[in-house]
């Protein structure tokens, strides 16, 4: 029993780790598809990852430990936040009782955390000037976060992801307010810290302008490939966190069967593919926001928690 | 029936939720267009928050009065405001506000929880389904007055009147669901005839003027040419 739950515990990293490529493939082929254009195939994103994988790396002189270092904890770290969360079953597995959701959070600043110091590591100027940035969406999106955890574990009594997310099954909790406005403000957040684009342009390609991008324009090689990797990562493991655990527990294998996990597999894809639709819809509809607007797009989302907080919990 | 109570007590929560948080949408844009494009969303929800609650009483009259909501709030009301107010007006994207946007928005945030403490002392409201009604429609209230305060555009201001009465409605139908239609139908109409008045009063000081800013008119002019 304990073996075949470590099983699925690696299945879902491998779920995690194959397929991450393949949605950010698709979100961008949809998005390019909505703007009359043609776009890359779905799978160019492979394609780049083999590419970058045979190609030499150039790391430069001055750079220290930590920018050789930060590619492996960029692409370890959705990893272990995958070992936290329902991915493919509604029933915690093996690694599920070793975090909550606030370790999660926590694992994925650290990889933020690296990949800032390795963007200032070799004094490109555009490096610090993309992770401050990234740092100042990132600390007006901390108070989001936090209320949104919390109003989430004052409602379902629990911060672990598995038990959070059998909550919302019935219609009358699906629909109630504190549910849908934390739903609202947890997009919101992940546009934000994916760098999509109200807040920034993930297919922009000009220095100045850049937020996300700028951390790894001194990569090359392994390093940039580990790099995208794990952005691709992180962005499935959040989409993972809204839909598996926050929007709904439906079409994840309940049983304890392998062909039950192989069968969710699909389901999981089709809800990521729907939410996909949404991205599109929202990323070409709006234009990104000039830098200090920032804070009030992060605002927005921290008053949509707060009220999701304040209908939640001071009920009469 | 124990399951469609709750679902619909989510549903009006729902409601109830969205409606406050166009009432903070009201205090954070720019653009009066945008003001009136809230306006007309928390409208929306009050109209989606009593049709809910006459469903679940049951109530028809209640029915009349979404209706009647319906028709006048979300539609009449910026339609009139556009054939009135001097498309100059709708035209200019910064509003002039008191306070900058974040604060007016942490402003706002201590006066819903404001609310909810004052509403929290009330006795229980009439139906267990509108129990939400009180609270948000008592922020809505001081979010409208807040606005009313804040903004310094005659438009904004006048759309903060409304929103104190959208508040007023909203936090009405949790506490006394069962009044007349008679009594209901008189506000709507009163709305009309407020934007009516402050829509031409608007429009003819813009042209003696040139500015409908509240916070410019300080000082008397003599004569009335330009």
């Amino acid at each position: 029993m304990m073996a075949r739950s470590i099983g699925f515990n690696l299945l879902q990293i491998v779920f995690v780790i194959a397929f991450a490529p393949l949605v950010s493939g698709v979100l961008s082929r949809l998005k390019e598809m909505v703007q009359s254009r043609r776009g890359a195939s779905v799978f160019q994103p492979y394609r780049d990852l083999r590419k970058l994988f045979n190609k030499d790396e150039v790391v430069s002189e001055n750079a220290s430990w930590i920018f050789r270092f930060t590619p492996y904890v960029v692409f370890v770290v959705p990893i272990f936040v995958t070992t936290l969360i329902p991915v493919l079953t509604s029933y915690p597995l093996f690694f599920a009782f070793m975090g909550d959701m606030l370790a999660g959070g926590f694992v994925l600043a650290l990889g933020g955390f690296f990949a800032t110091l390795a963007a200032i590591d070799t004094a490109n100027p555009y490096g610090p000037m993309g992770a401050s940035r990234t740092r100042m969406v990132g600390f007006l999106a901390e108070p989001v976060f936090m209320i949104v955890f919390f109003t989430v574990s004052f409602i379902a009594g629990s911060t672990i992801p598995y038990i959070v997310q059998q909550h919302w099954v019935t219609f009358s909790e699906f629909f109630a307010p504190s549910h849908v406005l934390l739903v609202f403000a947890f997009v919101m957040l992940i546009l934000a810290e994916a760098g999509r684009i109200p807040v920034d342009n993930p297919a922009g390609h000009f220095e100045l302008a850049m937020i996300d991008e700028s951390k790894s324009l001194e990569y090359s090689g392994n390093g940039m490939a580990l790099m995208k990797w794990g952005g691709q990562m992180k962005l499935l493991v959040l989409m993972c966190i809204l839909l598996n655990v926050l929007v709904t527990p439906w079409g994840l294998a309940a049983g304890k069967s392998v062909a039950e996990v192989f069968l969710a597999m699909p389901l999981v894809l089709f809800k990521i593919g729907l939410f996909i639709l949404v991205l599109v819809v929202i990323e070409s509809s709006l234009a990104k926001l000039r830098l200090f607007r920032i804070s009030e797009f992060l605002g927005a989302a921290f008053v949509t928690s707060v009220v999701a907080m304040i209908t939640g919990l001071l009920r009469f | 029936m124990q399951n469609l109570a709750s679902l619909l007590a989510s549903l009006n929560g729902l409601a109830a939720g969205i409606f406050l948080l166009s009432a903070f949408g009201l205090l954070a844009t720019r653009q009066i267009q945008g003001c009136v494009r809230f306006f007309r969303f928390q409208s929306l929800s009050l109209v989606a928050s009593i049709f809910i609650i006459a469903i679940g009483i049951p109530v028809s009259d209640l029915i009349a009065v979404a209706l009647l909501d319906l028709a006048i709030k979300p539609w009449f009301i910026p339609w009139l405001l556009r054939r009135y107010v001097p498309e100059e007006i709708f035209q200019r994207r910064e509003i002039e506000q008191v306070f900058n946007i974040p604060s007016s928005l942490l402003i706002a945030l201590i006066l819903t929880l404001a609310a909810y403490f004052l509403a929290a002392p009330l006795p229980p409201a009439a139906v267990a389904l509108a129990s939400i009604n009180v609270p948000v429609g008592l922020a809505g209230i001081l979010l409208g007055v807040f606005m009313l305060a804040a903004r310094r555009e005659a438009v904004p201001q006048l759309i903060g009147i409304f929103a104190i009465e959208n508040g007023s409605l909203l936090a009405g139908i949790g506490i006394a669901p069962r009044l007349p239609l008679v009594a209901e139908m008189a506000f709507p109409f009163d709305m009309l005839i407020i934007a009516l008045v402050i829509g031409v009063l608007t429009r003819i000081t813009h042209e003696r003027v040139g500015t409908t800013e509240v916070g410019a008119m300080q000082s008397l002019r003599e004569g009335t040419s330009k």
